[in-house]
C-alpha cells in the first residue's frame, strides 16, 4: 500500500508545484482543434475585456481568448507586430499611429469630488494642481471654511492617477498627499469619512455611490458638470477613450469579437466596471 | 491468531497514517519553499536593475517615476507593528491573568468564547470599523484622520485577542505544584500570580507576543484602509504611514515591469521581517527555558 499513498503524494506535489510555475508566467497552451485570440494591452481595459471574453468563450466553447495586460504601448507594438490579433490602448490614437484602425468600447471619465456639506462650487485648473502639489493647504484660500484640505490621491500605476496626472500635467513625486487610495471605492470612502478632504474618482463608480446616499458631490470641470452624460458626450475634459486596436481591416473571428465586445450584449460589464458605454453602441 | 488480527488492524493504520503525516509535511514544506523561490525570482529585475542600495537612498518610493526608497515603509511597519504591540500586550496580559485566576468559572468561559470568536473576525471588518468610525474620530482631533495612530488603534484590536488567549493557556499550563507552593508558603493570590506563575509561564507569554508580533507585521487589509498610506517617515502619530504589505495590496494589481518587480523586493523584505520574529522567538524560548532550569 505504502508505494501507492507514496505515488498519489508525489503526484499531489507535482500537481500543486506545476500551478504555482504557471500562475507565475504565462500560459500559452492551447490545443490545436481551438480557435484562439490574442489580445494584450492597457490594465485598465484587461479587466474589462476579460470578462467580456469569458461570456463570448461561454457562447463560443471552440474559442479561446488569451487576454493580456502591459499598457497601451504594449497594445500598439503587438497589434503592429502580429503579436496580438488585438491590442487594448486607453487613450486616443495619436498622428504617427493612424496605420492602425480604433473601435471605441467604452469611455472612462474621471471627477474631483468633496465632502457633501463642502461648500466649494468649482475649482480652476490653477487651484487643483496648486491643492495637490501643496501649495493650498486651507479650505479658507478657497473661499471655504477655515480647515486644512485633506488630499488624496492614488496608488502609483493606478489609472485614474495616470489621467489626472497627464491631464493636469503634473508628476508623480511632484503631489503632496494626506491619504493615498487604492481604488475608487476607498477614495469615496475616505471623502465620505472626512467632511474637509478632496478626491478624484471614476465617473461612473461616483455616481452610483451618490445614488446610494453617500455624501459626496463632484465638482464640474471647466464649465462641464461631471456625469455620464456629458462623458458619453466627449464633452467632460478629464476622460479617455478604451480602444481596442487591430493593423488590417478585420474579419472573421476577430471582427466577430470586435462587434461583440461593442454590442448591448456586454453593456451591463461594461458598467459593472464604472466606465461609460458609448453612444450608439 | 490474536498477535496476526493484531498486526492487521495496526500495521497497515499506521503506515497509511505516516504516509499522510509525511506527506502533509512535504506539501507544506514545498509550498513555502517554492513561495520564496517564486518571490525571489520576481525580485531578481529589480535587484539586479536598481541595486540593493537604491532601495534605500533614492529619493522616495515612485516607482513609476524611478525611485524606489522602501525606507519609509520599512519604517512604517515597524512603527505600527511596535505601537501595537506596546498597547495590545499589557492590555492582553492582564485579560488572561484576569480569565485564568480571577474571572468566576462561567465569566471565565463566556470572555474566552467571546475572545476566540474576535481573533476569527475578518481583518476587513476592522479595516471598515477603523475607516467609518476611528479615522473620522481622529481627523477631528488632528487631520487627516488616516494616520499612524488608527493603523496602531486597529491592529491592537486584531492582536489583542490573539495573544491573550495564548497567554492565558501558558499562564494555565503552570505546573499545579507551583500554585500548592505558593500557597503553602503564604503568598498572596497578587503575589502567586505575578512572582510565581507569570516568571514560570514567561516562554509561552514571550511566544504570544512575537506570535502577535508576526500578525501585527503582516496585516495588511484593515492597515491600508486606515493608514493613509503616505510614503512619508512620519513626524508625528497623527500623520499618515504606509506599510510594506499595503504597499503591495495597494499597487500591484497594475504594477508591471520594474515597478512589480521591486513590489516583490517588498514582499522579500516582510519575508526577511517575519525570518526574524520566528528566530527571536526560538531564542527567547530556549533561553527562558534554560533559566527555568536554572532557577
Amino acid at each position: 500500500m505504502t508505494p501507492r499513498y507514496m505515488a498519489l503524494m508525489a503526484r499531489g506535489i507535482a500537481a500543486i508545484a506545476s500551478a504555482v510555475i504557471l500562475t507565475s508566467s504565462t500560459p500559452s497552451i492551447a490545443a490545436s482543434e481551438e480557435k484562439q485570440l490574442v489580445v494584450t494591452g492597457a490594465s485598465t481595459i484587461a479587466p474589462v475585456l476579460g470578462e467580456i471574453a469569458k461570456r463570448y468563450e461561454s457562447l463560443h466553447p471552440d474559442v479561446r481568448i488569451d487576454v493580456q495586460t502591459g499598457g497601451s504601448a504594449r497594445g500598439i507594438k503587438d497589434a503592429r507586430t502580429g503579436l496580438a490579433d488585438i491590442g487594448m490602448v486607453s487613450r486616443a490614437l495619436k498622428e504617427d499611429e493612424k496605420d492602425l484602425t480604433s473601435f471605441l468600447i467604452a469611455l472612462d471619465g474621471v471627477a474631483l469630488i468633496v465632502h457633501a456639506d463642502n461648500p466649494i462650487a468649482e475649482l480652476t485648473r490653477q487651484q487643483i494642481i496648486d491643492i495637490y502639489v501643496g501649495k493650498i493647504n486651507n479650505w479658507s484660500e478657497l473661499g471655504g471654511a477655515d480647515e486644512p484640505i485633506v488630499v488624496i490621491n492614488k496608488a502609483e500605476g493606478r489609472s485614474t492617477l495616470e489621467l489626472f496626472l497627464e491631464h493636469f500635467g503634473l508628476k508623480s513625486p511632484d503631489i503632496q498627499a494626506d491619504i493615498i487610495a487604492g481604488d475608487n471605492e476607498q477614495d469615496i470612502k475616505a471623502v465620505a469619512g472626512n467632511p474637509f478632504s478632496i478626491g478624484y474618482v471614476s465617473i461612473g463608480n461616483a455616481e452610483y455611490d451618490i445614488k446610494a446616499g453617500v455624501p459626496i458631490r463632484m465638482l464640474p470641470l471647466e464649465g462641464v458638470p461631471a456625469t455620464r452624460e456629458t462623458v458619453a458626450a466627449e464633452r467632460f475634459p478629464l476622460r479617455r477613450p478604451l480602444n481596442l486596436v487591430v493593423s488590417k481591416q478585420p474579419e472573421g473571428l476577430v471582427l466577430d469579437f470586435i462587434n461583440y465586445a461593442r454590442s448591448a450584449e456586454v453593456r451591463d460589464i461594461v458598467e459593472s466596471f464604472y466606465y461609460v458605454v458609448p453612444p450608439g453602441s | 491468531m490474536s498477535s496476526h488480527l493484531a498486526l492487521r488492524v495496526t500495521n497497515p493504520g499506521f503506515s497509511l497514517a505516516n504516509c499522510i503525516l509525511w506527506g502533509a509535511a512535504t506539501i507544506a514544506g514545498t509550498l513555502i519553499g517554492l513561495i520564496v523561490f517564486v518571490v525571489l525570482a520576481a525580485a531578481m529585475p529589480a535587484l539586479s536593475n536598481v541595486g540593493l542600495e537604491r532601495f534605500v537612498t533614492d529619493a522616495s518610493w515612485h516607482p513609476t517615476s524611478d525611485q524606489f526608497n522602501l525606507a519609509p515603509l520599512i519604517v512604517g511597519t515597524l512603527l505600527v507593528a511596535a505601537g501595537a504591540l506596546a498597547l495590545a500586550c499589557p492590555i492582553s496580559l492582564a485579560a488572561a491573568v484576569f480569565v485564568t485566576f480571577y474571572a468566576p468559572p462561567s465569566i471565565a468561559t463566556v470572555y474566552r468564547r467571546l475572545m476566540e470568536l474576535f481573533a476569527g473576525v475578518p481583518s476587513v471588518l476592522f479595516g471598515l470599523w477603523g475607516l467609518v468610525v476611528l479615522v473620522p474620530l481622529i481627523a477631528k482631533l488632528s487631520p487627516p484622520g488616516a494616520s499612524l495612530l488608527a493603523a496602531i488603534l486597529v491592529v491592537t484590536l486584531m492582536v489583542l485577542p490573539t495573544i491573550m488567549l495564548i497567554a492565558a493557556t501558558s499562564l494555565s499550563s503552570v505546573p499545579i505544584e507551583h500554585l500548592h507552593g505558593a500557597r503553602a508558603l503564604g503568598f498572596s493570590r497578587a503575589s502567586t500570580i505575578f512572582k510565581v506563575i507569570i516568571p514560570a509561564a514567561r516562554s509561552g507569554l514571550a511566544a504570544a507576543a512575537v506570535l502577535g508580533a508576526g500578525r501585527a507585521i503582516g496585516e495588511t487589509m484593515a492597515v491600508m484602509m486606515v493608514a493613509g498610506n503616505v510614503v512619508k517617515i512620519p513626524d508625528s502619530i497623527y500623520d499618515p504611514v504606509r506599510t510594506l504589505s499595503a504597499n503591495i495590496a495597494l499597487e500591484i494589481a497594475y504594477a508591471m515591469d520594474l515597478h512589480r518587480s521591486a513590489l516583490f523586493v517588498s514582499a522579500l523584505v516582510m519575508i526577511a521581517f517575519v525570518v526574524v520574529v520566528v528566530w527571536a522567538l526560538e531564542l527567547l524560548t530556549s533561553k527562558a527555558a534554560f533559566q527555568a532550569n536554572a532557577d
